[in-house]
């Protein structure tokens, strides 16, 4: 008996010491910080093949292009100190600036430019990783100047300058990424974490924090744990029930959007869905602001089409206003179509969304109220890419369509019909020919108009259930403050700074 | 030693046909890695073009030559997520998890043996009684839930460790060891249950033999008795069951590693099966499986050591 005891009492001692180990971290204002990422970078570190915005939102703190975003969605100058363009909008001049540096030490040269802007155009059998690419002539250099000639004008090429810039004799970006930006890689552990160092040598500003650890929390539910038990000191995407859970804690929740159109997409090819009016019937039945109120604590924007409020330019308001919620117009229309007595379809949701999962409930019991059955199917975010985006084989879908760069183009391009990335099989000649003429409008007025006209399009043709602009909620740990929302999917590091 | 040559060519075999169903049940599930690491940028083009890269438009048996060939060379291809070497990608996590697994294991000796022995000297005692229920209900508790559990008593109550702030064994290795004795004590409580339980049990099935009798009747003390015989003789099943547990252990640990945010073996393994991650999916169970074959090896050994009079 006393041997045991004796071992329970050592056992424990033990366990507790050695916690004591475990705990100690620096408190307070100190230069590091651990932010919590929801998923891990499993794409790619090399910047050009990254394709998910949770990757890119990170590598937008190691690299820069000629151009990058700041956080009211304008282009400024980065590793370019200036550019014109030439009056037939044919020829873009870029002056890069004398200073700026790898993290490798090296000065950024002419030939990398060059080297990085021909990696992403035509590989020669006409393909391209950014397609907006296919359009250049030719690159040149003279003497410190870039120049680069188009085939024919395209009024949204400046947005892709912002294309990462690399050192022209690398190869292995992928698991060493060197960019000019302001936090350096150091190093990475899978499904753990990843190292940031503040880039000393950096052109511009420097970041305020010098360590930064990105730590990989994908189990959800610990996440306010995390927060709370001092592990993490910042996350971009929590939830409102986590936000709840972290009130009166030493965290301040801030606000922004989360900038895409969080929508039920309809495959517009099967049926019933091929019906413009069963669509509509459904957009008549379906009220984003019982699911802003119910699923996200009143946080969230309605709209109305394939925009979302960020893009101050081509967003139009009145698109949320078209379907205000009216069950007797939308049972008129399902009887219209044929379908008085109702239908039932699936709604095929990737069950590690929880907000898409949270909506497409509620749009469930909504759509009851015209007879019309809705079942939640959910799959795994990897069939979904595969099924339901690649295979587009799906009745129904919910998810969040975001915006690769700060064009229109980004949003509304996907829905020409034979575009590759039409996943909803959205066919519509009015709506190709405006988005063709878009492409070609080099009048900024002009093209904004033709824009909006598509945008017009979608909402009446009522191509998907529009919902809404997801809040985006930030808890950062009242130790640090200047965290600044961008309108595209950008987590900005080096603004974020010790609160004294 | 013919015994042991003969087991251990049961065991290549097994993890052969290990590595054959691994390979082939993936290119049944739905799912493609090019679509997946492409994700809604995908097009055709893209699509085709790292399919290539990856090998995916090789005909299956290529790639399953191709790769068993390189898995006996000890190399295990390179992972689609991470573009650097399987073998790089897992050496830290299987330290980690195998760390993980060793903690529970010797937690669960040092209390599981004294615990069934002391039970079975106090049986039917109303302390025997007490503990026995308890027993039960941990025994009855899965890991996962002991775990959570553990979490908010010892974490969020008590504070004595930091949930999620796992340090590595390689910048702190005693602060790793304090943050692992939670997860590993949950992976332990059920094991420690089954463990006492049988201890017990086969202590008490050998007190009743003959021969104990006789030793008592001839004047030996209890003790000596009790710990000389009775207890050499029934540890043998124990230890049997002790090393079969040990997969069972990593095993696991997968699933703990997970509620505590330990990464380790679990946390890439799911990952990678999300992100279809073949070359890492595929060293990962092979690389179980290899455990399970080995731990069962060394018991069967081990049986063969303590007791002579079986003969296979």
């Amino acid at each position: 008996m006393k041997r045991i005891i004796a071992l329970v009492l050592v056992s424990v001692t033990l366990a507790i010491a050695l916690c004591g180990c475990g705990g100690d971290k620096t408190e307070g204002g100190s230069s590091k910080i651990t932010i919590g990422i929801p998923q891990d970078l499993e794409d790619s570190l090399d910047p050009h093949e990254a394709v998910a915005a949770g990757t890119k939102e990170i590598l937008f703190n190691i690299f820069e292009g000629l151009l990058k975003a700041d956080s009211n969605g304008n282009l400024i100058p980065a590793v370019a100190k200036s550019y014109s363009v030439s009056e037939d909008a044919l020829t873009y001049t870029f002056t890069l600036r004398e200073d700026v540096k790898f993290h490798n030490g090296n000065t950024v040269t002419a030939d990398d430019v060059v080297y990085s802007i021909l990696r992403n155009a035509d590989d020669g059998s006409g393909n391209a990783l950014i397609s907006a690419f296919l359009n250049i002539d030719s690159v040149n250099v003279e003497g410190s100047d870039i120049v680069i000639t188009l085939k024919a004008p395209d009024p949204d090429f400046i947005q892709y300058m912002t294309l990462a810039i690399i050192p022209k004799d690398q190869s292995d970006t992928a698991t060493n990424p060197i960019g000019t930006g302001p936090y350096k890689y150091v190093s990475r552990s899978p499904q753990e974490n990843i190292v940031l160092k503040r880039f000393d040598e950096y052109w511009g500003e420097k970041a305020y924090i010098e360590d930064v650890t990105l730590k990989i929390c994908a189990n959800a539910d610990t996440i306010v744990m995390d927060l709370k038990g001092g592990s993490v000191d910042f996350f971009a995407r929590i939830t409102t029930a986590q936000a709840l859970q972290l009130e009166g804690s030493n965290f301040e929740i801030l606000e922004g959007t989360m900038n895409l159109v969080q929508a039920m997409y309809l495959n517009n090819a099967v049926e019933p869905f091929d019906d413009e009016r069963v669509r509509q019937a459904l957009s008549y039945a379906v009220d984003p602001d019982e699911i802003i109120e119910l699923s996200f604590d009143g946080k969230g924007t309605k709209i109305g089409s394939s925009m979302f409020p960020a893009f101050k330019k081509y967003y139009i308001p009145e698109t949320a206003d078209v379907y205000n919620v009216n069950i007797e117009k939308a049972k008129e229309l399902l009887a219209e179509a044929g379908y008085a007595d109702g239908f039932s379809f699936d709604i095929t949701v990737p069950s590690n969304y929880q907000p898409h999962i949270d909506t497409a409930q509620v749009i469930v019991e909504q759509l009851k109220k015209i007879g019309v059955t809705a079942n939640i199917k959910l799959i795994e975010w990897d069939s979904w890419l595969s099924d339901v985006y690649s295979g587009r084989d799906f009745e129904a879908t919910v998810i969040g369509v975001d915006a690769s760069t700060m064009t229109a183009r980004a949003m509304l391009e996907r829905f020409v019909s034979d575009s590759s990335k039409n996943f909803i099989n959205f066919s519509d000649p009015e709506y190709d020919e405006l988005i063709n003429k878009a492409l070609n409008t080099y009048d900024d007025e002009e093209q904004t108009k033709l824009y909006k006209e598509a945008e017009w399009i979608l909402t009446n043709k009522a191509a998907n259930v529009y919902i809404q602009d997801l809040a985006q909620l930030v808890a950062i740990n009242k130790n640090y403050t200047g965290y600044e929302f961008y309108p595209i999917y950008v987590l900005d590091i080096a603004k974020i700074k010790p609160a004294n | 030693m013919r015994y042991a040559l003969k087991k251990t060519a049961t065991m290549i075999i097994t993890l052969f046909f290990v590595s054959v169903l691994v390979f082939f049940s993936f290119s049944l599930i739905p799912g493609n890695p090019a679509i997946s690491k492409l994700g809604t940028e995908a097009t055709p083009e893209r699509i085709e073009a790292l399919s290539h890269e990856m090998g995916l438009d090789k005909p299956v048996a290529q790639r399953f030559t191709e790769w068993i060939f390189g898995v006996i060379r000890g190399d295990f291809g390179k992972s689609y997520s991470y573009s650097q070497s399987v073998t790089s990608l897992l050496s830290d996590k299987i330290k980690t998890t195998l760390l993980l697994s060793f903690m529970a294991i010797i937690i669960c000796t040092i209390i599981s043996i004294p615990l069934g022995i002391f039970m079975a000297r106090k049986s039917d005692s109303k302390l025997d009684i007490a503990l026995s229920t308890i027993n039960q209900i941990i025994m009855a508790v899965p890991s996962f839930f002991s775990g959570i559990i553990l979490t908010l008593i010892f974490g969020v109550a008590f504070k004595l460790f930091t949930p999620g702030a796992y340090v590595s064994y390689k910048t702190n290795f005693f602060g790793c060891l304090g943050y692992l004795f939670f997860p590993a004590l949950a992976i332990a409580l059920p094991k420690i249950s089954m463990v006492s339980k049988l201890l017990k049990d086969t202590v008490l099935k050998e007190s009743e033999k003959e021969y104990v009798r006789t030793a008592y009747s001839r004047g030996n003390r209890t003790k000596a008795v009790f710990y000389g015989h009775v207890l050499g003789n029934a540890l043998i099943p124990v230890i049997t069951f002790m090393g079969m547990t040990f997969a069972d252990i990593i095993a696991g640990s997968i699933i703990v590693e997970q509620v505590f945010s330990v990464p380790g073996l679990g946390r890439i393994l799911l990952s990678s099966i999300s992100g279809r991650d073949y070359p890492v999916i595929e060293a990962i169970i092979l690389l179980l499986a290899f455990f399970v074959v080995l731990s069962n090896l060394i018991v069967d050994l081990l049986y063969h050591k303590f007791d002579p009079r079986i003969h296979v």
